[in-house]
Parts: C-alpha cells; sequence; structure tokens
C-alpha cells in the first residue's frame, strides 16, 4: 500500500513537471509583455505552439544523421527524468536515491553535450556557432554548479535532495554567509543554462549573440516541438532546485495525508509564480551581454561558489 | 599451479612469440600469428589475474615465486597480490583487445617487420612491471617496457616528427628509470635490501620517504603524463601505430600509477599530510592543462594523447586524496578515495583504448588525423561512429557510462575532507574540487568537438568522403569496449566490491559492499548522504525516451520530408564554411587560453574596396616547453659546445690530459684518507 502510494506520488510528479513546465514559460512571456505595457499571448500560447509543432511535418536537413533525429527524444527524456527527481511539492519520493545532485547535474550535461552535437550535424555555420559558445559557458557553469552543490552538500551532510531539503526546513540550518552567496551563485548559473537575458536571448532568432537557438535552428515539427519542451522543463527545473532548496517550506514529507500534499502543491505552484515574476522582471531590467562578457559572468558565480566553499571548509558556522 | 606461475608462464610464451616473430616477419601470415598468439596468452593472463582478484579476500598469502636470474645475493622475486592481480588484469585486458584490433588494423601495417617482435614483448614488459617483486627486477622489467615501445614509436621512422617524439621519449624515459633508481636506492638503504618485502618491513625517516616521493613523481610521474614531464607523451603516444598507442595511453600509463601507488601505498609505510598536497596540486594542474591543451589540438591522435594527460592528473588527484585521508587515520575516507583512483584507472584504459582504436580505424578509412580534413563520417562508418561516440560521451564523465562514476566517487571523497585537521589541506581541496569540475567540463567540450568535427557535418574532404567502414576485428574490439563502459556505469557496484581487496590490504578499511544493496545502486558511506544508481538513470531514460517517441508517432505526426538545410536562409554550399577543430575551441581559447598559453589572435581586415584577403593569425605558446624544456636544452648544448673542441686535440694533450687526471684522482684520494 505504501508502495503504491509512492509510486502514485512519483508519477504524478512526473506528469505534473511536464504539465507546468510549457505553462511557466507562458506565464514569464505574459509578465514580461505587461512590464512592458505589450498585451503579450495567452499564458497558455506555449501549449498551443507545442501542439502545432507536434502536428507538423519535419523538415530534415538532406545529410542530418540519426543522431539528429535521436537528440530531441534523448534531451527531453533526460530533463525529464532530472526533473522527475527533484521534490517539488513532497519530499521523500520513492525513486530520490537514484540520483543525487551531482548526478542530477550530470545529467543535464550529457543532454547539453547531445544538444552540442546536434547543433553540429548538419554542418552549418550556424550550428557550429551556437555549439561551440554553449560547450564555452558550459565549462564556466558547471564547475560553479559544482561549488555549490559542495556547499549545500556540506551544510546538510549529504548531496540527496530529500535529505538537503529536510535538512533546510529543520531548524538547525539557521542563517549563514555560505548559504547566501551560494545562492547568488546558484542564480547566475541559472540564468546561464536556461539560456536566458543577460547571458542569451530566448526571444531572439538570427542574432549574432545567440546561442541556444542557434544550435536548434535546423530543427522543425516534433523535434522541434521536443526541444522547446525540453528546454521549458529544464527552466522549471531550475526553478524547483531553487525552491527546494533555499524554500523549503511546506514541502510534504512521506506519509503526511493528502492534506499536506494539496497545501504542498499549492505552496509549489505560489513558490513558481514568484520564482516566475523575479525572473521576468529581471530580463526586462537588464540588457543583454556581449557573448565574451558571459566568461566574467561566471567567473563571478565560480568564484562565489569557491568563497561559499571555503567558507564551509574552514568553519562550520558560516 | 600457483596464478604467479600461470602468468609468469604467459609472460614467457609472449617473449617466445617476439622472438619467433623476427625470423616469420616476411611471410604474410605473421601478422594473423603473432597477434593471435598474443591475444590467447593475454588471455589467459587476464582470465588468472581476474580469478585471484575475485578470490583475493580469502586467500592469506600471496603466491611468491623466486627464479634464480637477477642480483645474485636475492634472485628474481615475482609475487600478486590484490593490487598486482587488478593491474594485471588492466594490462591483459588492453593486450587481448589490442590484439583483436590489430588482427584486422595490422594488416595495412607497411612494415609489419618493426612492429610484430615489439609488440608481445611489450605487452610481456608491462606484465613483468606489475608481477616483479623487488627492486632489480622491477626496473629491468620497467627499462624493457620502455624500450619495447620506444622501438614501436619508431616503427614508422621515415617521418622526421616520429624520429623527433621517439628521441624525446627515450630521453624522458631514462630520465624516470634513473629517478626510479635512486628512489629505490634511498629505499634500499646502505644494507642494499632491494627486495619489496624488506622494504616493507623496515621503517624510514621521514626525510627519505620525502625524497622518495619527489623521486617517484619524478619517475613514474615521467612515464605516466604528469604536467610538467609530459612534453615526451604527446609526441610519442600518437607516433606508434594505433593499437600500440591505445597500449600505451590505455595501459602502459597505468603500469606508472601502479608503480607509484606500489611504492607510496605500499613500501613507503605511513606517508606524511603534506604528501597529499604535493600529489593534488600536480595531479590538478596536469587535469586542467592537459584536457585545454587537447581543446587546442586538431590532430585526432594527439588531442587523445593530451586528454591521458588529463586523466592521468583525474586519477592521481583521487591518490593525492587517499594519501591525505590516510596520513590522517580517515580509512573509509581513503578507501573510497582510492577506489575513485582504481575505478578511473579501469575506466580510462576502457575508453581510451576505444578511443585510440576509432582514431585508427578513421586513420585506416581516410588516411587522415587531421581533424579538419574529415567530416561526415557517421555516414560512412555507421558503427565505428556509434562505438566512437560511445567512448566519447564515457570520457567526457557523463551519466550513465563509466566515467561518471568514478568522477562522483571523487566528488565524495572531496566531500570528506573537511573533518581533515591541516589547514593547507582544508583550503585547497575545494579549490581542487572546482578543478576538477573544470577539466571534467572542458573535456566535454573537448570530445563534442572530436566527434562534432570528425564525424559529425559534411566532409570537408574527398578522402573522407570516400572513407568506408573497417574490418570486423577492428569492429569487434571496439564493441566490446564500448559495452564495457556501458556495464561498469550501469553496474558500478561489482566493480567497486572487486576492488576491495585492493584498499584492503593497502588502507585497511574499504568501501561497504555493494552488490547487496537493492537495485544495485552505488551507496559510498550511508544512503542519506549520497547514492547512484546508473542502471536505473540508463533505464529510465531510455523508457522515456521511447514512450515519448513512440506516442508522438502513433498519434502526432510521423511525416517527414528531406530539403537542404536552411541556415537561417544563407546556406553556405561549401564544406569549408563549417566549424573546424580550431573554430570550436576559439571561445575556450579567448577565456582561458590568453593565460594558460599567451594566445594572441591578429586580424588583418582590408578596408571596403581593398581586394587583398582579410588574414587571421593566433599565436600560442606552449609556457611550459618553453620556460622549462627549452633552457635545459640549451644549457646542455652550450655545455656539449664548450666540451666540443677536446674531441680536435693532438696526441700529446690527450696523453697530457689524462696525466692530469691521474693526478687529480690520486690528490683526491690522499686528501679524502
Amino acid at each position: 500500500m505504501v508502495v503504491i502510494s509512492a509510486l502514485l506520488i512519483q508519477t504524478f510528479q512526473m506528469a505534473l513537471v511536464v504539465a507546468l513546465a510549457p505553462l511557466l514559460t507562458g506565464f514569464i512571456r505574459l509578465i514580461k509583455a505587461r512590464l512592458l505595457r505589450r498585451r503579450g499571448p495567452s499564458v497558455i500560447q506555449p501549449y498551443r505552439d507545442i501542439l502545432r509543432l507536434l502536428r507538423k511535418d519535419v523538415v530534415l536537413a538532406e545529410n542530418a544523421s540519426w543522431l539528429f533525429r535521436v537528440t530531441p527524444y534523448l534531451i527531453f527524456a533526460v530533463t525529464w527524468v532530472a526533473a522527475a527527481i527533484i521534490p517539488t511539492f513532497a519530499t521523500g519520493l520513492i525513486f530520490s536515491w537514484t540520483a543525487d545532485l551531482i548526478a542530477i547535474i550530470a545529467l543535464l550535461g550529457s543532454a547539453r553535450f547531445f544538444l552540442a552535437l546536434a547543433g553540429m550535424d548538419v554542418g552549418t555555420s550556424f550550428g557550429g556557432i551556437g555549439s561551440s559558445r554553449e560547450a564555452m559557458i558550459a565549462t564556466l557553469a558547471e564547475p560553479s554548479m559544482l561549488l555549490i552543490i559542495f556547499t549545500l552538500a556540506l551544510i546538510a551532510g549529504s548531496t540527496q535532495l530529500s535529505t538537503i531539503a529536510a535538512f533546510m526546513t529543520s531548524p538547525q540550518v539557521g542563517l549563514r554567509v555560505s548559504l547566501a552567496i551560494a545562492l547568488i551563485a546558484l542564480v547566475m548559473v541559472a540564468i546561464a543554462e536556461n539560456a536566458r537575458i543577460p547571458v542569451d536571448n530566448p526571444a531572439t532568432h538570427l542574432e549574432l549573440t545567440m546561442v541556444h537557438e542557434a544550435m536548434v535552428l535546423e530543427y522543425s515539427g516534433r523535434h522541434l516541438a521536443m526541444i522547446e519542451l525540453a528546454a521549458s522543463l529544464k527552466l522549471l527545473l531550475y526553478m524547483t532546485l531553487i525552491a527546494c532548496m533555499f524554500v523549503p517550506w511546506q514541502l510534504a514529507v512521506v506519509g503526511e495525508g493528502p492534506v499536506a500534499y494539496l497545501v504542498g502543491i499549492f505552496a509549489y505552484l505560489a513558490k513558481l509564480a514568484i520564482g516566475g515574476a523575479l525572473l521576468a522582471l529581471f530580463e526586462t531590467a537588464t540588457a543583454k551581454m556581449r557573448v565574451f562578457r558571459v566568461p566574467e559572468f561566471l567567473g563571478a558565480a565560480l568564484m562565489l561558489g569557491l568563497l561559499a566553499t571555503l567558507l564551509r571548509f574552514v568553519s562550520r558556522s558560516l | 599451479m600457483t596464478s604467479v606461475s600461470v602468468l609468469l608462464s604467459c609472460v614467457a610464451a609472449l617473449l617466445g612469440t617476439a622472438v619467433l616473430a623476427v625470423p616469420i616477419g616476411r611471410s604474410a601470415a605473421s601478422t594473423p600469428v603473432v597477434y593471435g598468439a598474443s591475444l590467447v596468452f593475454c588471455a589467459v593472463a587476464f582470465v588468472f589475474a581476474l580469478a585471484h582478484l575475485a578470490s583475493a579476500l580469502s586467500v592469506a598469502e600471496a603466491p611468491t615465486i623466486i627464479l634464480p636470474l637477477g642480483l645474485p645475493w636475492l634472485g628474481s622475486h615475482f609475487r600478486i597480490d590484490a593490487l598486482a592481480a587488478f593491474f594485471l588484469m588492466v594490462v591483459n585486458l588492453g593486450g587481448v583487445l589490442s590484439a583483436l584490433y590489430a588482427l584486422g588494423y595490422g594488416r595495412h601495417e607497411h612494415a609489419p617487420r618493426r612492429v610484430l617482435p615489439f609488440f608481445p614483448a611489450f605487452l610481456a614488459g608491462m606484465n613483468l612491471v606489475v608481477l616483479a617483486d623487488d627492486a632489480f627486477t622491477f626496473l629491468i622489467s620497467w627499462e624493457f617496457m620502455s624500450l619495447a615501445s620506444w622501438a614501436l614509436v619508431m616503427a614508422h621512422h621515415r617521418d622526421a616528427d616520429n624520429r623527433k617524439a621517439g628521441y624525446v621519449y627515450i630521453v624522458m624515459a631514462s630520465f624516470g628509470t634513473l629517478a626510479l633508481l635512486l628512489a629505490f636506492g634511498l629505499l634500499a638503504g646502505s644494507a642494499g635490501n632491494y627486495g619489496f618485502a624488506a622494504m616493507r618491513g623496515s621503517a624510514h625517516t621521514p626525510f627519505v620517504v620525502g625524497l622518495a616521493l619527489i623521486l617517484l613523481l619524478l619517475g613514474a610521474g615521467s612515464k605516466a603524463g604528469l604536467v610538467p614531464l609530459h612534453a615526451w607523451l604527446p609526441l610519442a603516444h600518437p607516433a606508434a601505430p594505433s593499437h600500440v598507442s591505445a597500449l600505451m595511453s590505455g595501459v602502459m600509463t597505468k603500469v606508472a600509477v601502479y608503480g607509484f601507488i606500489r611504492v607510496v601505498f605500499d613500501l613507503l609505510g605511513m606517508p606524511t599530510w603534506w604528501s597529499g598536497i604535493v600529489v593534488l596540486i600536480i595531479g590538478t594542474g596536469s587535469a586542467v592543462l592537459g584536457i585545454l591543451q587537447a581543446l587546442m589540438e586538431s590532430d585526432m591522435k594527439r588531442l587523445l594523447a593530451y586528454s591521458t594527460i588529463e586523466n592521468i592528473g583525474v586519477i592521481f588527484v583521487s591518490l593525492g586524496l587517499a594519501l591525505a585521508f590516510k596520513a590522517n587515520d580517515m580509512e573509509l575516507a581513503a578507501a573510497l578515495a582510492l577506489t575513485a583512483a582504481l575505478f578511473h584507472v579501469l575506466n580510462h584504459s576502457f575508453f581510451k583504448s576505444l578511443l585510440f582504436f576509432g582514431a585508427g580505424a578513421v586513420l585506416t578509412a581516410t588516411g587522415e588525423r587531421n581533424m579538419d580534413k574529415l567530416g561526415g563520417l557517421i555516414h560512412r562508418m555507421p558503427v565505428t561512429s556509434v562505438v566512437f561516440l560511445v567512448g566519447c560521451v564515457a570520457i567526457s564523465a557523463l551519466p550513465p557510462f563509466n566515467g561518471f562514476v568514478s568522477e562522483w566517487l571523487a566528488f565524495q571523497a572531496i566531500l570528506q575532507s573537511p573533518a581533515v585537521p591541516q589547514w593547507g589541506l582544508k583550503i585547497l581541496v575545494p579549490a581542487v574540487g572546482g578543478m576538477l569540475a573544470l577539466s571534467a567540463a572542458l573535456a566535454a567540450a573537448c570530445f563534442v568537438k572530436t566527434f562534432g568535427v570528425a564525424f559529425l557535418g559534411r566532409p570537408r574532404t574527398s578522402a573522407a568522403e570516400q572513407a568506408v567502414e573497417v574490418d570486423r576485428f577492428s569492429l569487434t574490439a571496439m564493441s566490446v569496449l564500448a559495452t564495457l563502459c556501458l556495464l561498469a556505469g550501469i553496474l558500478p557496484g561489482i566493480v567497486i566490491d572487486g576492488l576491495a581487496p585492493v584498499t584492503l590490504s593497502l588502507i585497511g578499511d574499504r568501501m561497504p559492499v555493494q552488490t547487496d544493496i537493492p537495485w544495485l545502486s552505488i551507496v559510498p558511506i550511508v544512503e542519506s548522504r549520497s547514492s547512484y544508481n546508473g542502471l536505473l538513470v540508463f533505464l529510465f531514460t531510455l523508457f522515456s525516451a521511447s514512450l515519448t517517441a513512440y506516442l508522438i508517432h502513433r498519434f502526432a505526426s510521423r511525416e517527414l520530408r528531406r530539403a537542404p538545410a536552411w541556415d537561417c536562409g544563407f546556406p553556405e554550399t561549401s564544406p569549408a564554411t563549417q566549424y573546424t577543430a580550431s573554430s570550436f575551441a576559439q571561445p575556450v581559447r579567448r577565456v582561458f587560453g590568453t593565460l594558460v598559453f599567451r594566445a594572441r589572435e591578429q586580424v588583418d581586415m582590408p578596408a571596403p574596396g581593398d581586394l587583398r584577403p582579410a588574414r587571421f593569425a593566433v599565436e600560442t605558446h606552449d609556457l611550459i616547453w618553453e620556460g622549462l624544456y627549452l633552457p635545459i636544452i640549451g644549457a646542455v648544448g652550450f655545455a656539449a659546445e664548450k666540451l666540443n673542441h677536446l674531441q680536435f686535440l693532438t696526441i700529446r694533450r690527450y696523453l697530457s690530459l689524462v696525466f692530469l687526471a691521474l693526478v687529480f684522482l690520486l690528490l683526491m684520494l690522499a686528501l679524502w684518507s
């Protein structure tokens, strides 16, 4: 019985993240439009886009290989698996021990690896420019992310997300300098990883500074739908990650009953809404950086991560 | 018959094959005979090494054999303990697959008589190094291994680059052996106890331990390719035929790691904490510098050789952590770090051999090592491209393949280190962790570049356009390695349990038994701290990808139409407009290379209306070669120049020189006593 309910919750969580991801993207777009005093498209526009793309033919470049066709599904699946392990509204997911935080980040690294390869598959210069810049961003974002993980793991004594979330809700955690620094660094990394302003522009096409959009330029139809969905899912994943580690309030614990789960779901939706609104506000207020300013931005994240880890190494209370 | 005698018989059989290869070298049958025999003998040795490792927990005494060779008062000692069994397994698995690959690849060899005798000899030498149980036998085998591999590097000696590579290699190898000789001399002490058993038993002063560690880092480190002693490696490894490159990079560097572990963890006794710091710094430097140089490279085999330096660095980082933990009596953490190191030894021998085999296959199919002249091979070499892709993903430390598991274990070991009392280590280790992650991310970039430029895109030359798939033997060898990469990634618990006897004998502790854990997860300490399940990650990904693909094809659309590439509306027809290896690396070069390689870009853009072509030039410097090696080479050259005129003296002057030397020596003797 316990196993069945745990499995149900895990399945529900998997469905929830996929169902919510386009909504979050639509919500952010709407807020951005309103901030610019435009009416903007409806919140559910991303769903319509994905459905329309799914029904369209795929137009495949003549020399595209099997790798190019497999990659969209692979990226989506990997992101989905990673997102399914992160506690959204309840901790103690049945498969949470499958991968810890390091493995989740590495899974996203696998997705990026294949997307960068797909960018080079057709042999166009735009694909190459996207892949090579994505590789550069990754070389700085991944070590920063790992140092942030080190900080959290040393505070909570675990790299297991459920344990970290449980520890963060407990009164032992307190206010720590290292946590504040890690949060800033994590937000910077999340912005870079999700190709948001100021690192990349998600709304652009045919711009020499684009990165993510340049890699996926040759995709169309259902393949493009998968890529778009995976990108939305990744944004949701990072927001969930920040929420479950830094604002883990009202996360339901195993066996607390349906009311706690319901409260957990509403709290999760509220967190996403606040996170999305903040992101929209930030994106509206900042300008896109030149590509070669990105290393400075991410270098700052790396240094902050290192500082936070060092604080944890030299002192137990900071 | 004990396992040590079986292994020695295999070595003797390999040496016999080497001798036999000399007279039959001219006949056409020599290639299959020599490689077939090597395959069989290595397979037997592999099976016995594996069996010994599997039963190592229950066997109390390591089997020893003493042959009446070597030093007259000592004889030649051979012994297999858990550590030796593990490395023998790595060596012979590499040998089996390399011989299998060479059954196909070796047929394209235009000078088989320069390769065939040395291939089994090289394998025998590596086996002997691991089997040796006294310093004399160890050094002789070490030198034998170096010379056999040198002969293989010089197989294509008509190429001037290869001659230079062979020269640099032999100089560095001699230097390394000299350092090892001195290290063993120190450990043997004035009594001359050259047996490993005597060295293990005697207590060494801290000064001797420190000096021996430095000498070992010079000796074993130069063979393994640690920065700054790596200069020969990117020259020599690619110069050999590809199956030998795979052995040199995938296996011989591991023999050097074995030498380091054998002396530092086994013979030296309790380490001091600063030895951990030294090894950590050198390992980190090798990891980052190695992979950055690999990223700048467009020659496929040289890129792989540079990436070997990175992986050796990763191994030494874990070894350094193990030393630091062991010095502080944190046995469980030390066992974790040592397991991470040994796991990476195994992993690297898998994927580096695989990648070198793949590079060899590309070389056979196109005659090109330069990636900027390849492209689009995924259409023409379907099997090679799949297995090469597996190697690329595995070496980039991405789940669910094996490279990730050892990297993950290393990170878990790093997370144990705040408990270390020394401040130097406390401040160093987080930086090391960051650098390890940086090198993993750079490795991913490097292998996206390798696969993307060589196998994807459009062919850049007609050679790449006319490539065909290689022979069955090569494909089988590569497929076996790719399967091993996946298996070690999704069933890591079995490997970790297999390594338990090694850590038990060297550290005195082991990681918890992994194969009992439900669902085959791996749990380094306890599950609430960290766990990883490669199998489930693999199955979940596979399942959700297939489910999604099925649902979409069933309910949405399955139409597909081929059309010219869109490329934002301005498709370029020439394949030269694609990203090349160096253009792919350009962003990374601008971020890191400005500092590390003093890279400078010069753009010469003519004004509008001017008809001369625009030019772009990049200037990079290998600062270690220029700052360390060139001054030494200069000093040696200067001294040789000064001493040169002594060669052109008259007989009278020579006689007076001899006389003066005699007087000088007699004076010294008189003054000394």
